[in-house]
């Protein structure tokens, strides 16, 4: 069973603004029957172009109905200029959260979102140059390179979760590493911190995934190159539970490692809130 | 809330009386059936019953039942066992609809230079016999296609493929995982050469399995380790939940008309009633050659996860073949082998029963489902379109692609 928030579940159980706006301003349909899952977005908006009415109907799981849900709430009495700049991270942050394989349905809220004011801008949807990379899912080599960029995403298995390309038939994973490889080239994705704004809060899952990232990028390498290691036990609200292994475990500095490093870089990275202790064997 | 549990496909309750017989043998009956010592002895006698009554519910010798740990490693056993047995053959034959436990063990062999043949199945879920016919050559090795359905039911007429697999001298296995325990099986009248049944599945608990291989069969062990199982498979026997499985047998041998009586007519009752109150409703899968106590439908125009979240807010407990609940983003492999109709293949709902349901559970979902159809069909775009007799828009099918990509 999928580990949805409570917020998920609520949206999904009692979903908002569902149905279609009459006389729409803007009108967005993304996805498909085929695919599993299609979102249709209606808007009308008041005297000052503001969002005054937004309805969503929704084809697809508990989270796709959540997410639209969710994009609902957050855009309503927003300008087209505001709706614009909410992003799918802000949708599923609002939701506290959702599972990585489901990220997907935060984009196609998203998507549907674009294509709703592009509709009342009069602007077709497409314009740019597209190849179909995904035949399965009908994903542009443009959408993956822009979610890509947007959640800084690395691997293949990221961005079949994120916009489902690649979860079919897998024939185009190749081509998905290839605009990996053009997009991030050879040096890592740009840093963790400038993904989420200083001060923002983290959802649960935002900050298991920044620490565990933090910890890969920046703390493991320069202990392991010195015969330890380090273990993730426990995350605990801002509490981090790790257990030291290799060297490190019988290391007389190693609580000094804990403190000025560990703690160190992950209050730099993920949060100052952060305190680091040790779980003893 | 009252829980209506309606995935026994999945895993079954364990019998309060497997639970009974196996709890001496956690206690103070430790021994290990091996030993020369009386003490280990006596357990051993336990294990032999129980391979016994494993081996009357399918019609077997006794020396023909091997303990396993569960169906997916007699599944795994007998693909592999035959082929180290012929190594010089490399072509398998199989369903497309089989369960991953022989699925996979076939994409993997097709990675390691192996020619797979994966039969296909037609609307109904049914093979081409005649297709069989023409794949089998003197390099098969081995023919492994299941005896019913875990997804649909859907039964295939096995010994009529046994036989014609045996004509050709070519080993056959069948993964009867789900069928043992819901069907009555003869092996004495049945060519089959070996076969796969799991102990949760018929209220044994999960962690036990068995793998017949009939007399002669030419079989090299896939666990490999000491003498246990008549060297078929090393490991000291596991034997509480061996006894589990043997007085599950039993259990399964006293219910079988049970089974196949009030148990149907409680499935019936459900499909049936399911079909007449929610429009735009199907079975997946051969009504007629069918477990008695599956049924797979299809709601069109809405998603199954939605469906399973929803029943399971209502207690009920059933699964789907939707892309969502797999975590995988196709509908299960089985319905689109099938070609069920994109309309419906991600709001499929499987309902399986067991002895331990009661009209009260069928009332009960049959009552809270027609709401939650309406419900989910009033969220999705697809339903007042498809009343208003709009025409299927590319927004809707997803056929014409370049019109609603991902841009």
């Amino acid at each position: 069973m999928w580990d949805y928030t409570d917020k998920v579940k609520d949206h999904f159980l009692n979903p908002r603004n569902v149905g279609e706006v009459e006389n729409p301003d803007g009108i967005g349909e993304v996805g498909s029957l085929a695919c599993g899952d299609a979102l249709r977005l209606t808007f009308s908006l008041d005297e000052q172009k503001r969002i005054k009415d937004i309805k969503f109907k929704t084809f697809g799981c508990a989270s796709a109905i959540a997410s639209s849900s969710a994009l609902t709430e957050i855009v309503k009495g927003m300008t087209l200029e505001e709706a614009e700049k909410v992003n799918n991270q802000d949708l599923a942050e609002f939701l506290g959260g959702l599972p990585e394989e489901k990220m997907h349905c935060s984009v196609m809220g998203k998507e549907a979102l674009e294509a709703a004011i592009a509709n009342y801008r009069g602007e077709a949807v497409v314009k740019e140059e597209y190849e179909i990379i995904c035949k399965c899912f009908g994903v542009t080599d443009k959408e993956i390179e822009r979610v890509a960029k947007e959640n800084r995403l690395t691997t293949v298995a990221q961005v079949t979760d994120f916009t489902k390309a690649g979860g079919g038939c897998q024939a185009c994973h190749p081509k998905i590493e290839d605009i990996l490889k053009l997009l991030w080239g050879s040096k890592p994705a740009e840093p963790a911190e400038k993904r989420l704004p200083k001060g923002k809060k983290l959802s649960n899952l935002q900050k298991i995934r920044l620490i565990e990232e933090t910890l890969e990028r920046e703390i493991l390498p320069p202990i392991r190159s010195d015969g330890g290691d380090l273990e993730l036990i426990d995350i605990d609200g801002s509490k981090v539970m790790v257990a030291l292994r290799g060297t490190c475990s019988f290391c007389p500095q190693s609580s000094f490692t804990l403190k000025h490093f560990v703690e160190a870089k992950l209050r730099e990275f993920v949060s100052p809130e952060i305190e680091v202790e040790e779980v003893k064997p | 809330m009252k829980t209506v549990y309606l995935d026994n496909n999945a895993t079954t309750r364990t019998a309060p009386e497997v639970v009974e017989a196996m709890l001496p043998f956690f206690s103070d009956m430790y021994g290990n059936p091996s030993s020369m010592h009386f003490f280990g002895g006596q357990v051993g006698r336990y294990v032999k019953e129980a391979r016994e009554k494993v081996a009357a519910l399918i019609g077997a010798h006794p020396e023909e039942i091997v303990f396993t740990s569960c169906g997916t490693e007699s599944d795994n056993a007998a693909i592999m066992g035959t082929l180290y047995s012929y190594p010089e053959k490399k072509h398998i034959v199989i369903s497309r609809v089989e369960h991953p436990a022989v699925l996979n063990v076939a994409h993997q062999l097709q990675a390691r230079g192996y020619r797979v043949t994966e039969l296909g199945v037609n609307h109904e879920g049914q093979l081409d016999l005649d297709e069989l016919r023409t794949v089998l050559t003197d390099e098969t090795a081995l023919v492994s296609i299941m005896s019913a359905n875990n997804e649909t039911g859907v039964l295939f007429p096995i010994d009529e493929i046994a036989a014609m697999v045996r004509e050709k001298g070519i080993p056959f296995h069948t993964d009867a995982v789900q069928s043992i325990g819901k069907i009555p099986m003869d092996l004495r009248k049945s060519p089959i050469d070996m076969l796969s049944l799991s102990g949760h599945k018929l209220h044994a608990p999960k962690g036990v399995g068995a793998l017949y291989i009939r007399k002669g069969t030419r079989f090299a062990p896939f666990v490999v380790g000491g003498h246990q199982e008549a060297g078929r498979r090393g490991g000291t026997e596991n034997v509480p939940f061996i006894v589990g499985l043997g007085r599950a047998a039993e259990f399964a041998m006293d219910h079988l008309r049970e089974e196949n009586t009030r148990v149907k007519a409680l499935r019936d009752r459900l499909e049936a009633e399911l079909l007449k109150s929610i429009p735009n409703t199907m079975v997946n899968g051969d009504a007629q050659n069918r477990l008695p106590n599956t049924c797979n439908l299809s709601f069109e125009y809405i998603e199954g996860e939605s469906i399973l979240m929803l029943l399971s807010d209502e207690g009920v407990c059933a699964s789907s073949g939707s892309a969502c609940t797999s975590g995988s983003l196709q509908p299960s492999h089985v319905l689109r082998a099938m070609g069920v109709p994109f309309t419906a293949a991600h709001g499929s709902i499987r309902f399986s029963l067991s002895i331990y349901n009661n009209d009260a559970d069928i009332d009960h979902v049959i009552a809270t489902m027609p709401p939650i159809i309406q419900r989910l069909r009033d969220i999705s775009p697809f339903w007042k379109d498809y009343l208003e007799g709009k025409p299927l828009s590319s927004f809707l099918t997803g056929g014409d692609i370049e019109h609603h990509v991902h841009g």
